[in-house]
């Protein structure tokens, strides 16, 4: 077995059960030990996967597993931003009677949103689903006292179980039409079998990753989580089964007979749909949190649209990367804001804040113009290359409307930040600590500098490639 | 040398966020050190400028930022931009030098006006698409927080309503940025070589889609007529020195952004629609004009006088690229002359928005008839605001004559019919100005304003340094012209 092509994998398994086992043997106040063992984890991932990045693209373990560009690039943004939330979570949860074992849960949906992106086999991109999904319960409802998260959980978990249903008869119906679930054979083994029976079996898989990107029909959980998970998992929900899911849906619809399935206008037809919900919905909600989630919905829209340009343009792909990079590092220093003052969530509460917090103010007045794609921040590199993928592909009316969807957005954006500069209460706000700050720090840093560097980021990205 | 001037106020607005323990006076004279340095900068540049050379762009300046697309951080000027620039620097010093209600944060205040003068230098020295809408939204940012957290009244309705419009206007701006650079192979952001290849010459619709996204973008930004209903808004609310950067500056990166792209780079396209192109600037024209003529309240009249001036720079601009041969003398002084309109508008109007703000610090109200007979009582207000509503309404020996004058010229010779109802807007102009002054200077002196004072010093310095430039231009031209003209001769041909 090509073991070394696992490598980084290997290590998050590793690190997540070391942090279980050490946990299990430390009282309560040392519980946090499991961060730093979770960073260790990621940072060992991150630097073998860069190692394999810079070798050819090859598929692997026959041919279950893609590592191509596509995979490492992702895998080393799923763990960039999981090292985030890792930073977010020690002192949102230090008088948890279970905080230990957050960390490895944290680790193993990481893992199981890289298997997504890596996944060349139906079954390997269910089993990856899953993987990712499973802790996300977990995480959703880890307040299990406070009825808001356990009806995030809830909400998720029941929605989770639907889909994943549903795209489990549609893997079911592609092995019968395909007689194998490789990718690899797919283009052969799929031409000339009947329109109907293959368009429903795709839609079926469709709907199973559109619960993991939040895009319509199956969002509903999204808002919900956003508003009751624990803040850092939100972030992390919110964030990172997205990567993997962007990727496999990527995946797995570029080896389709195109002549077979005619699935650009469907995806388009998504992504509008899907970004014009998000933006309306979000306009009237009183709730910072919900706002952001819904507002995570829209972006999925404007992901989707890279999709749509796949195999039309030769920016498509990098594209998505770079947009998941500046979503990833735009919605986690979102919430890390949010977390950091606690979880204040009631969109009167940050009337002011400029003055009592002006950093903090500040950087979550960044992160969401970055959303809104003001430059030069990240998201505005991120959205301008969506745009030209998504007119070089010949949808120029998706771009279009993706435009007048980001003047919609930027309403209910300003709706949270003109409060804290323009309000005038001040009273003083209690922030978190040293931990949660530094990822804000962070993430907020990413969003500043990214889109500067987004010449060499695009030629990094511009050298992957989907395999098969 | 430019890259300095447009990054130094950045460097400076930082610096004021980062300090704690300044004072209100300190803060100020930092700020206007600071605004100053890019003034300097660009009088060294006027003075390298060569108005006789062959090249369109002087002092360019080139930087990689992402090549996969044919972005480049790329600066320059030539005659067009050089004046607009300098007359942004000027305007900025004048903002900041004139005394602000920073209502308790004068850091603040000053870092976003440094901020909001980077942005407006970047976009009028810049040589790449992708550059000049980066500063065309930071723009919008930097007066968005001036206006929400310095204005007065309803401000934070009018900030949302400034933003949203021209996030709006700028976003089309953005997708016909992209249709026009598609076109080319390979893909370039670049100006001078869009301006040369015409990328979507011969297209016909996607041109034309193109075009209509660019007049859209910038035509909300001018504004003209029908896209003008954020203004009367923003300038009201917007604190003084704010409302002079917003008439004088922002307002000009719309005129001064269809003469850099659509006019220069689709010119097929603009000419085959610049007579609509110019009926929408006769109806700002009239149309600012009349409503002026129907506001009670001064600084929502000035404002008004706005779409009004910025209508005869549409139509100097129409006129321009009204023909894509022939009567090239005509359209060259048609675009010299819109060109001068927004620097003469951005001097005059600048001043009469500073002007509107001593009466708020004064006595907090706008209404023309709650004031009269002020003259007696404050005679150098009155001189200062005397000389600028002249200038306003176009007397000859002032700024605004000599623009508006080779606009009607030009134009005559392009569309005739245009520049003859054009001109009726002139004399509604002057009805209202000389009515604001009668109303306001003359007549009786209501007791409550027995204690009025006359300007302070740095008023009467920051007034007289304008409206000086004003009388200048009127009546020695020759200076500004000589190296507007060379920009308008470049770009339209000989």
């Amino acid at each position: 077995m090509p073991i070394p092509h696992i490598v980084p994998q290997i290590a998050l398994v590793v690190g997540a059960m070391l942090a279980l086992v050490v946990v299990i043997f430390l009282p309560r106040r040392l519980q946090a030990v499991g961060a730093p063992l979770a960073l260790v984890a990621l940072a060992v991932a991150v630097v073998t996967q860069a190692d394999l990045a810079a070798g050819e693209g090859l598929l692997t373990f026959d041919r279950l597993w893609a590592l191509d560009g596509a995979t490492s690039s992702a895998a080393i943004i799923i763990c960039v931003a999981t090292g985030l939330v890792v930073l977010l979570a020690p002192e949102w949860l230090r008088s948890d009677a279970r905080h230990g074992e957050y960390y490895p849960l944290l680790l193993l949906s990481a893992l199981g949103a890289i298997v997504m992106a890596g996944a060349a086999d139906l079954n390997e991109l269910m089993i990856g689903l899953l993987m990712a999904t499973v802790p996300g319960y977990v995480l959703a409802s880890y307040h299990r006292r406070s009825a808001l998260s356990a009806e995030a959980g809830m909400k998720y978990f029941l929605l989770g179980g639907l889909t994943n249903s549903l795209m489990l008869i549609g893997l079911t119906i592609l092995y019968g039409l395909a007689g194998t679930t490789l990718y690899a054979d797919f283009p052969s083994s799929l031409a000339q079998r009947p329109t109907a029976a293959l368009v429903a079996a795709v839609g079926l898989v469709a709907v199973g990753l559109a619960f993991e990107l939040g895009a319509a029909p199956a969002h509903a959980w999204i808002p919900d989580v956003a508003e009751g998970a624990p803040a850092p998992s939100a972030a992390f929900l919110t964030v990172v089964p997205k990567i993997g899911a962007f990727i496999g849906l990527a995946r797995l619809l570029s080896v389709l007979p195109p002549e077979a399935v005619g699935w650009r206008p469907l995806v388009a037809l998504l992504a509008a749909v899907t970004m014009t919900l998000g933006n309306l919905a979000a306009l009237s909600q009183e709730d910072v949190r919900r706002v952001l989630g819904w507002s995570s919905v829209s972006q999925t829209g404007y992901g989707l649209m890279a999709i749509v340009a796949l195999g039309r343009s030769e920016l498509a792909l990098p594209a998505l990367l770079f947009f998941l990079l500046a979503y990833a590092v735009a919605n986690i220093a979102a919430f890390g804001v949010v977390t950091e003052l606690r979880g204040r969530t009631a969109l009167s509460d940050y009337a002011g804040l400029s003055r009592s917090r002006p950093w903090l103010a500040a950087a979550l007045v960044l992160a969401m113009l970055s959303l809104v794609g003001i430059p030069p921040l990240v998201g505005f590199a991120a959205k301008l290359n969506l745009f030209v993928a998504t007119i070089e592909a010949g949808y120029a009316w998706l771009a279009a409307l993706a435009v007048a969807n980001t003047v919609v957005s930027l309403v209910y954006y300003l709706r949270v930040a003109a409060p804290m500069y323009f309000g005038t209460r001040t009273r003083p706000v209690a922030v978190l600590g040293q931990s949660a700050a530094t990822s804000v720090a962070l993430a907020v840093g990413g969003v500043l500098v990214l889109g500067l560097l987004a010449g060499p980021l695009l030629s990094a990205f511009s050298g992957a490639a989907l395999l098969p | 040398m430019l890259t300095a001037a447009i990054f130094i106020p950045l460097a400076g607005a930082l610096a004021l966020v980062a300090t704690r323990d300044w004072t209100a006076r300190a803060a100020r004279a930092f700020a206007v050190a600071v605004a100053a340095v890019p003034l300097v900068l660009l009088i060294v540049a006027w003075l390298r400028f060569d108005p006789g050379a062959g090249e369109l762009f002087q002092l360019v300046e080139e930087v990689e930022w992402i090549p996969t697309l044919g972005v480049a951080y790329r600066v320059g000027v030539d005659g067009i931009a050089l004046s607009l620039a300098s007359l942004t620097a000027l305007l900025f010093v004048a903002a900041v030098a004139f005394p602000a209600e920073h209502q308790g944060r004068p850091r603040q205040y000053y870092a976003w006006f440094l901020f909001l003068e980077m942005a407006s230098l970047g976009l009028f020295l810049a040589l790449d698409l992708l550059v000049f809408y980066v500063f065309f939204d930071l723009s919008l940012v930097g007066m968005y927080f001036l206006i929400g957290l310095w204005g007065h009244g309803d401000s934070r309705r009018a900030a949302l309503k400034f933003f949203v419009y021209t996030l709006a206007g700028s976003l089309s701006i953005l997708l016909a940025i992209l249709g026009l650079v598609l076109a080319t192979d390979p893909m370039t952001f670049d100006m001078a070589a869009l301006i040369e290849q015409q990328p979507l010459a011969g297209t016909g619709a996607r041109a034309g889609f193109a075009l209509l996204g660019f007049l859209l973008g910038f035509g909300i930004k001018t504004p003209v007529v029908p896209f003008h209903t954020w203004l009367p808004a923003a300038h009201v609310e917007a604190p003084a020195p704010a409302s002079t950067i917003l008439a004088g500056v922002l307002l000009k990166m719309g005129t001064f952004g269809i003469i850099r792209i659509p006019l220069a780079m689709l010119r097929e396209s603009f000419a085959e629609y610049a007579f609509f192109i110019g009926v929408v600037g006769v109806v700002s024209i009239l149309y600012g004009a009349l409503v002026a003529l129907g506001q009670d309240n001064l600084k929502r009249r000035i404002a008004y006088t706005s779409v009004n001036h910025m209508g005869y720079t549409i139509l100097g601009i129409a006129a321009a690229g009204g023909l894509l041969t022939g009567s090239e003398q005509a359209r060259q002084l048609a675009l010299t002359g819109a060109t001068v309109e927004m620097v003469a508008h951005g001097l005059i109007t600048g001043a009469l928005f500073l002007i509107t703000g001593s009466f708020w610090q004064r006595a907090r109200d706008y209404e023309m008839d709650h004031y009269g007979g002020l003259a007696r009582q404050v005679p150098m207000l009155t001189g200062a605001s005397v000389l600028a509503s002249f200038a306003s309404l176009g007397l000859p020996g002032l700024a605004g004559f000599v623009a508006e004058f080779q606009i009607f010229v030009g134009t005559f010779a392009v569309f005739p019919w245009l520049a003859a109802i054009g001109l009726l807007g002139i004399l509604i102009t002057a009805a209202l100005f000389l009515q604001l002054l009668q109303r306001v200077f003359f007549g009786e002196l209501p007791s409550r304003w027995s204690d009025l004072s006359d300007l302070a010093g740095s008023e009467a310095a920051t007034l007289g340094v304008l409206l000086a430039l004003v009388v200048l231009i009127g009546v020695f031209p020759r200076w500004l012209l000589d190296v507007i003209a060379s920009g308008s001769r470049l770009l339209l041909g000989s």
